[in-house]
This record gives structure tokens, sequence and C-alpha cells, in this order.
């Protein structure tokens, strides 16, 4: 049985092809040309990498910001049921999720089937999801794919007493000014975001076993802080990029679908 | 007697001198480096159009975000106070002042007597301040003065869904793209703004008299929509919006004397 599980987030499109519970081949892109178009060319690119066609895929079940914009889904499922299920399939014994989007970040306490028990997300606010992080890349003119590394030689991380991201983009500005060092101020920035999320997770309580995921996780700095502000190690996906985390859960879901239809 | 309140804000920096009657000068600028050069400044700016020399000023109170690094004043008092005495003097009746400032914003409840009764404040998110139009005009390169006069002309109400101003500025971005008419967002812009200022004003309850301080209160697009949601009049004050708190200021001076 093969299947496809396909999440098209606000800054990336992901897509898995899975045959009989194994990951046959994965896309990462970046968004920016539309959902619908992006999703076609995920998948695509996905099919390419795994050498079969269209017709050999039974089911999809599309996720994320832009899910009923995929032509092709037979199905769509939530952001938080996608990921719990996904997050328990990748690590066993995880029963919590964080996840930090581009435009969101939610907590998942998961049950041992992998659905969801409890969960609880901010997309109201930017400050606390992975925006937040592109704004203070730009204003202080940083990669965003070095502001963690950076952030860990900080030696003295800066007190952000601003939280609204509009806010706190021009209070950094003027610690920069103020010739405070880049490293401690990149510092303080991922201490500051880390300790909103913990604080989200910590609304609904906190299990033992938690993973990271989203763009967001890739960024060694955010998941140190977040691991001290827990105060518990978190849970880390070796082996599979954990951006898939949803396209993966959407995928299983998709997989569960037509085994449930006796196919 | 010649007295002078000066509001160093976080935007900008206003001076008012005043004697028994009336306002002899003010002077609205946008702040410089540091509080104090920006209260040295404005207020020689004042004293030239009020026709005094600075050395004529009997008393001065400061006011406003950079209030205690005002070198030259005899005394600092809070933005709420100096905004409710302030308003108290041009709108005798006033009960409920609503002050948008740079980066904040403030509703107070006054008594009869113009004491402050209670007030409710924001300070930590800039959707519903002055910073979050200033986002939309640079984004949209729209001058801010025009904002008010521009949203007249829209013909078509438009509502965001989100509050937050950077997940706003995506969705003006997106209407620009789709060719929306400038003065439907515009207009979209300032209902947004008045939205998110009726709840706080809710929050510290509104009874009238009602009259809006502060730089936004020039934008007639957002005071429309305030009263709309608030189903109540806002009384226009005579004089530049800005200088509300200054005013305060030179008036508390005048009665410490």
């Amino acid at each position: 049985m093969i299947v496809c599980g396909c999440d098209i987030g606000s800054l990336t499109a992901k897509a898995v092809i899975m045959e009989n519970g194994r990951i046959l081949a994965s896309e990462v892109m970046r968004t920016g040309i539309g959902p619908g178009k992006i999703a076609e060319e995920v998948f695509e690119k996905a099919l390419q990498k795994s050498g079969l066609s269209r017709n050999n895929v039974q089911r999809t079940v599309g996720t994320g910001y832009g899910k009923n914009k995929i032509p092709f889904a037979d199905d769509v499922q939530s952001e938080i049921a996608c990921h719990a299920k996904g997050a328990k399939w990748i690590i066993p014994s995880v029963n919590m999720v964080i996840d930090i989007g581009g435009q969101d970040a939610k907590a998942i306490k998961v049950n041992d089937d992998g659905s969801i028990k409890k969960y609880v997300y901010n997309d109201v606010c930017a400050s606390g999801s992975g925006r937040f992080l592109e704004v203070m890349a730009e204003a202080l003119n940083v990669e965003l794919e070095e502001m963690g590394e950076l952030s860990l030689k900080a030696e003295d991380p800066v007190n952000v007493s601003s939280q609204c991201v509009i806010f706190a983009e021009t209070e950094v500005i003027s610690i920069l000014n103020e010739g405070r060092n880049i490293n401690d101020i990149l510092g303080g920035l991922h201490k500051s975001m880390a300790r909103r999320v913990v604080a989200l997770a910590r609304s609904i309580g906190i299990e033992q076993d938690i993973t990271f995921t989203g763009g967001v996780a890739k960024n060694i700095g955010v998941y140190k802080t977040i691991e001290t502000e827990l105060g518990v190690p978190l849970k880390k996906m070796e082996k599979i990029d954990p951006q898939l985390t949803g396209a993966v859960g959407a995928a299983l879901l998709a997989e569960n679908q037509v085994a449930g239809q006796g196919g | 007697m010649i007295t002078a309140g000066c509001d160093i804000g976080s935007l900008t920096a206003k001076a008012v001198i005043l004697n028994e009657k009336k306002i002899l000068g003010s002077h609205v600028m946008r702040v410089l480096n540091n509080p104090q050069d920006s209260a040295v400044k404005v207020m020689d700016m004042a004293g030239e159009k009020a026709g005094i020399s600075l050395d004529d000023i009997k008393f001065c109170v400061g006011t406003g975000y950079g209030r205690n690094k005002i070198p030259f004043v005899n005394e600092s008092i809070s933005e709420i106070a100096c905004h409710g005495k302030g308003a108290q003097w041009l709108v005798p009746k006033v009960k409920t002042v609503i002050d948008i400032g740079g980066q904040d914003c403030k509703v107070a409840k006054l008594d009869e007597n113009g004491e402050l009764l209670n007030f409710a404040t924001n300070d930590k998110c800039a959707a519903g301040t002055g910073r979050f139009l200033e986002v939309m005009s640079k984004l949209l390169n729209v001058p801010l003065d025009d904002f008010g006069t521009l949203s007249e002309a829209s013909r078509k109400t438009l509502h965001f869904s989100s509050t937050c101003t950077v997940w706003v500025q995506q969705e003006v971005i997106h209407l620009v793209n789709e060719e929306v008419p400038v003065e439907d967002i515009v207009a979209a812009i300032n209902s947004a703004m008045a939205g998110r200022i009726a709840i706080l004003a809710n929050r510290a309850g509104v009874e009238k008299e009602v009259c809006m301080t502060g730089g936004v209160a020039k934008n007639d697009g957002v005071l429309r929509n305030l009263e709309k949601n608030l189903k109540i009049r806002i009384r226009k004050i005579k004089v530049d919006p800005q200088i509300v708190g200054a005013l305060g200021a030179a008036i508390f001076a005048r009665e410490s004397l």
C-alpha cells in the first residue's frame, strides 16, 4: 500500500511517500507560489525521488495552513492530529510535542495510539512563532540559518523586555546601537522566545518525553534554550527531519484510512 | 505669570507655554537621540513661538516616557494625570480620556473634578497603538497624515482576520498584490485600530464627555470608527491633540504656584 502525506505550511511545503509503514521518499520546499501550485510541485519531486508515479499512490492526506488548497488530497486532517501521529511514530516513547512553525506555536500531549490527548496553540501573536526569528534576523542582518549557532556563543545574553515582535525589533536595534555583541543579543532573543513557548506548553502540563518539531526545531539555539527552560532534555529526531513530522503523520493517517476501508 | 509643560514621549517631544489665560506657544517635534536634547530643543522652539525668554518661566512640569530625564523641570507628573488635566481644561465635562501614544494606548476615567478614577493601558502589544499605524503607513508608503482623509473615499468595507501587527502586515501585502484600492486598505487599517482601542476603552468604562488625545486623534477615520464602536460621540478638542499632555503639565505647574 502506497500513500502520501502532504503538509503545506506558511513557509514550507512538505511531502512524504510511504509504503506499508516505511518512508520511500520525502521533499521539503519553500512556499511562495501559492499553496495549490507548491503542493503539486512538492508532490512531483517526492514522487520522482521514489521512482513512482501518481497512479501508484492509493491515498493522500493533506494538512497544514494550506491544506484545503491541495488539489490531489483525498482527505484533510488538522496539523495537531498529524503532528501527534507523526511524532509518536518517529519516536514511540514521546508523549508530548512542541511544534514551532512559521506562523504559530503549539504544544500537544499525545496518547499511546498517537491520537491527541490535549493541546494548546498560539497563532494570534507572532511573538512565539518562527516569524519572530525571521524579523530579528532581518533587523540584525544575520542569516536565519546561522542565528542558532551564533546564539550559542553568547557570553552574557541581553535581556529583551518586549514580547511584541514590533516592540522587540526596536528594542533590539537600540541594544545593538549601544554596542552590545550580536551573539549576546541573539542569545537573549532565543531565550525570550523559548520562555514564551515553554509557558505555552506548561499551560497544559509538561510530560517527560517531549520532542520538538517544525522548522524552528532546526535552530540549535532555540532547541537548547527550550531544554533549559523545560528542565528536561528533549527527545531528538535523529533519522527524520523534524519538519516532516506533520507530513509523516498525514501519510500514516492515510494508511489507517485505507486499512479501515479494507483496502 | 508664565508656566510650562514638557512632554517627552517615545516618538515625539511636546512643549506648551502658558500664562494665566491662554496658551502662549507650543511645539511638537520628533525626538532626538536622547531625552535631554529633545527637551531642550522643544522648549526652545516653544519659547520662540511664544515670544518669551525661557527665564520668564516660573515653574515647569515634565511628563511622558522620558520625564525623569528632563534637565530643567521643577517637578515631574505621570502622563495619565497630565492628559486628564489637559483634557479637562479643554472640555470641562470630560469623563473619559483616550490617549493614543506612539507605542501605547491609555484610557483614563475621571470624576467631576478631573481626578483619576481608574484607567486601562496597553503598552505590551503594538496593535492599537500609534506604532500600528506607523508600520502600515511605511508599508503602504502613504503618509500618516493622509490616513483620515484617504479612508473617506473608501467604498468597500474590509476586515482583517488577525490582530497582531505582524500578521496584519501580511494581510495588507496580500491585499496590495490583489490590487485592492489603497483607500479600502487604509479604511480597514483605521477600523482595526479603532477596534483595538474600543476593547481597552470598554475595559476602563466609557462615559461622556469623551475626548481623544495624542497624534492618532487627528485621524478622522479612527475617530469615526471608534465613535461607531463605542456608540458615543467623541468631543473634538480645539488644540493639537498631541500637546494635551504638555498642556496638562503646564496647568499643573500653574496650580503649584
